[in-house]
């Protein structure tokens, strides 16, 4: 009680310290939380899918003449044919059946069409990175470009991009542009907007002094960018790039759409819902937020070994 | 911009002229390599202007060791970015090295210390004291002769590959002082480089700087706001005050060559420190 040593040994760092038994659950609490959140997702979907698809089967089977029971509703709504909402387990039978049990080379194999929809994510996700990169090295070195672009960019942002897709796809197919290039050219155009604004923020980012220190040794703007303004902005282009690679993979999607193109992702959701396949529509989605995470966690990864080789401190 | 330096002036002055051209040159006679003359610094902020520095007098000449004390605001950190070509006056003259401080920071004149270390995070300390050296185009095998020697030259053989936040506050310090020294300018500028570190820490560091200005007979031009750091360092301590920021008082500090810390408690020490308390609180003895 009384006793000032005691009380300076047990703060709580000190406690957790003491508690190996917390420190070696560091995996385990961090996949509690998770877990919950995937499984109460899991039960709301399935009593979604029940309320949703009830209606139907109940109709469908008066409509043969064989009223269904209470449970029989209940089977019924977790084995539809065309479901309103199709039951997770319903989903996870045919991502299976896409991707593991259809071979890649397929037409019918969502990784075939998961590839096709990726190519064009990463190829406008590097173009976006590059311009946007460009854009901001332009903004931060020379004031009327910061003046007239800026604007432009944040205008660019505020057109939908549903809306300008189709009008780019039809214009470059008129000049013979087709494939893989128009796709890629849309997720540029939403890609480069987080990188050119992460990298105007980061090149501005280092401090007066390191600024100062530049001028007393009467470095050159070339030399101040590339051993100071360059090196400060890595973190902040990491942090941008993981927002572009998951929006460039929005915009590959929605290419896709318009031009009614016969593969990828964009092209199994409009196929899903042209023959009300709720089954397909909803696999596609799932496998297109997989794609995300992995695009996601990859740039992440590749960023965390980049700052680590810079001598972050860990 | 209202007013470009006039280096011209300060050539035609007999002892700047000798001093002209930035590169070492042989001891043996005075130089001045600082010369300001009714140096005036007004800056024009948002809430109108500020009246940094007013008619400054200052010389400088080779080999000494000069701080600038004072109270915060009496602009001893202004006067010396004025020096390095951080800031431009708005009247007066000034000569480094007898051209203006533009270009003698072209010329590489001086190497400056900031308040804090100001090493780059994501470089080694030895390749952020080899910053310089690449920015100035120094061979490869040159740099790596210089940076290990500067390395020695602050006690940080060994650390070459850590990274800076690997290293204490005065380690990191250190490592900024050889930076500074790397390129071989003739004048080190110190803005208040130990302020952030406690008190035995400073002292350490206070008792190797001496031993490195013995070592390379650097012009060094310290800015401080401790009395006893000033006197134990220092051969001339300019004592200024603020608003706006002036010379009060320039106090010569004849310790002589060899100053063990204990120097400290010596007579001598004790009188000069008085002398400069005397003269900073003199210095703002109109407010309050």
């Amino acid at each position: 009680m009384g006793n000032p040593l005691m009380a300076t040994l047990t703060t709580p760092s000190e406690l957790a310290q003491r508690r190996p038994v917390f420190r070696a659950g560091g995996r385990f609490d961090r996949l509690v939380p998770i877990l919950t959140v995937v499984l109460a997702i899991l039960v709301l979907w399935y009593v979604f899918a029940v309320i949703l698809n009830a209606p139907g089967e109940i109709d469908r089977a008066e409509r043969v003449g064989h009223p269904l029971s209470f449970t029989q509703t209940i089977t019924a709504t977790m084995d539809a044919r065309r479901p309103v909402l199709p039951a997770p387990h319903q989903v996870v039978a045919e991502l299976w059946k896409t991707t593991v049990a259809t071979p890649v080379t397929s037409k019918r194999s969502l990784i075939y069409h998961a590839g096709v929809t990726l190519s064009s994510t990463l190829l406008g996700f590097a173009l976006g990175t590059a311009l946007g990169i460009l854009l901001a090295i332009g903004i931060v070195h020379s004031k009327a470009l910061d003046k007239s672009l800026m604007p432009w960019i944040i205008t660019s942002q505020t057109i939908p991009i549903i809306a300008l897709a189709p009008m780019v796809i039809v214009v470059l197919n008129a000049i013979d542009i087709t494939g893989l290039l128009p796709k890629a050219l849309i997720s540029m155009y939403l890609a480069f907007f987080p990188v050119a604004v992460g990298m105007v923020k980061g090149l501005r980012s280092p401090e007066i002094m390191h600024l100062d220190l530049m001028h007393t040794y009467s470095a050159s703007r070339a030399q101040t960018f590339w051993k100071l303004r360059g090196p400060s902005a890595v973190p902040f282009l990491f942090t941008s790039m993981k927002v572009a690679i998951a929006i460039a993979l929005v915009g590959a999607i929605v290419a896709e759409l318009p031009t009614g193109a016969v593969a990828g992702l964009g092209a199994r959701l409009l196929a899903g819902s042209y023959y009300g396949q709720t089954v397909q529509i909803w696999s596609a989605l799932i496998m297109a937020s997989i794609c995300a995470a992995l695009l996601v966690v990859i740039v992440d990864a590749v960023g965390k070994v980049v700052t680590r080789r810079m001598g972050v401190q860990p | 911009m209202v007013n470009t330096i006039d280096s011209t002036d300060a050539i035609s002055d007999p002892f700047a002229a000798a001093g002209h051209g930035a590169r070492p040159h042989p001891p043996h006679r005075s130089e001045k390599v600082i010369e300001a003359k009714g140096l005036d610094l007004t800056f024009q902020t948002g809430d109108g202007a500020v009246h940094a520095l007013s008619d400054i007098h200052l010389s400088v000449e080779r080999g000494e060791f000069v701080s600038l004390i004072g109270p915060s605001g009496c602009g001893k950190t202004t006067l010396l970015r004025v020096i390095a070509d951080l800031e431009r006056p708005t009247g007066g003259t000034i000569a480094v090295n007898g051209v203006s401080p533009a270009q003698a920071r072209l010329a590489r004149a001086y190497g400056y210390v900031f308040q804090s270390s100001a090493l780059f995070p994501w470089r080694t300390i030895a390749n952020n004291i080899a910053l310089p050296l690449e920015i100035m185009g120094f061979g490869r095998a040159d740099r790596k002769q210089r940076v290990r020697e500067n390395l020695e030259l602050v006690n940080l053989a060994g650390f070459e590959k850590k990274f800076p936040w690997q290293l204490s506050g005065g380690m990191q310090q250190r490592a900024s002082i050889a930076r500074a020294l790397s390129f071989d300018p003739d004048m080190l500028l110190m803005d208040e480089p130990f302020g952030a570190l406690d008190e035995i820490v400073r002292d350490h560091l206070n008792e190797q700087l001496l031993r490195l200005w013995a070592k390379t007979k650097k012009t060094v031009v310290f800015v401080t706001h401790s009395i006893p750091e000033a006197v134990f360092l220092s051969t001339k301590i300019v004592v200024m005050s603020p608003r706006p920021g002036r010379v009060h008082e320039i106090i010569d500090c004849d310790l002589g060559e060899d100053r063990p810390l204990d120097i400290r408690e010596s007579e001598k020490f004790l009188e000069i420190a008085h002398r400069v308390r005397e003269g900073l609180r003199a210095g703002h003895s109109y407010e309050e």
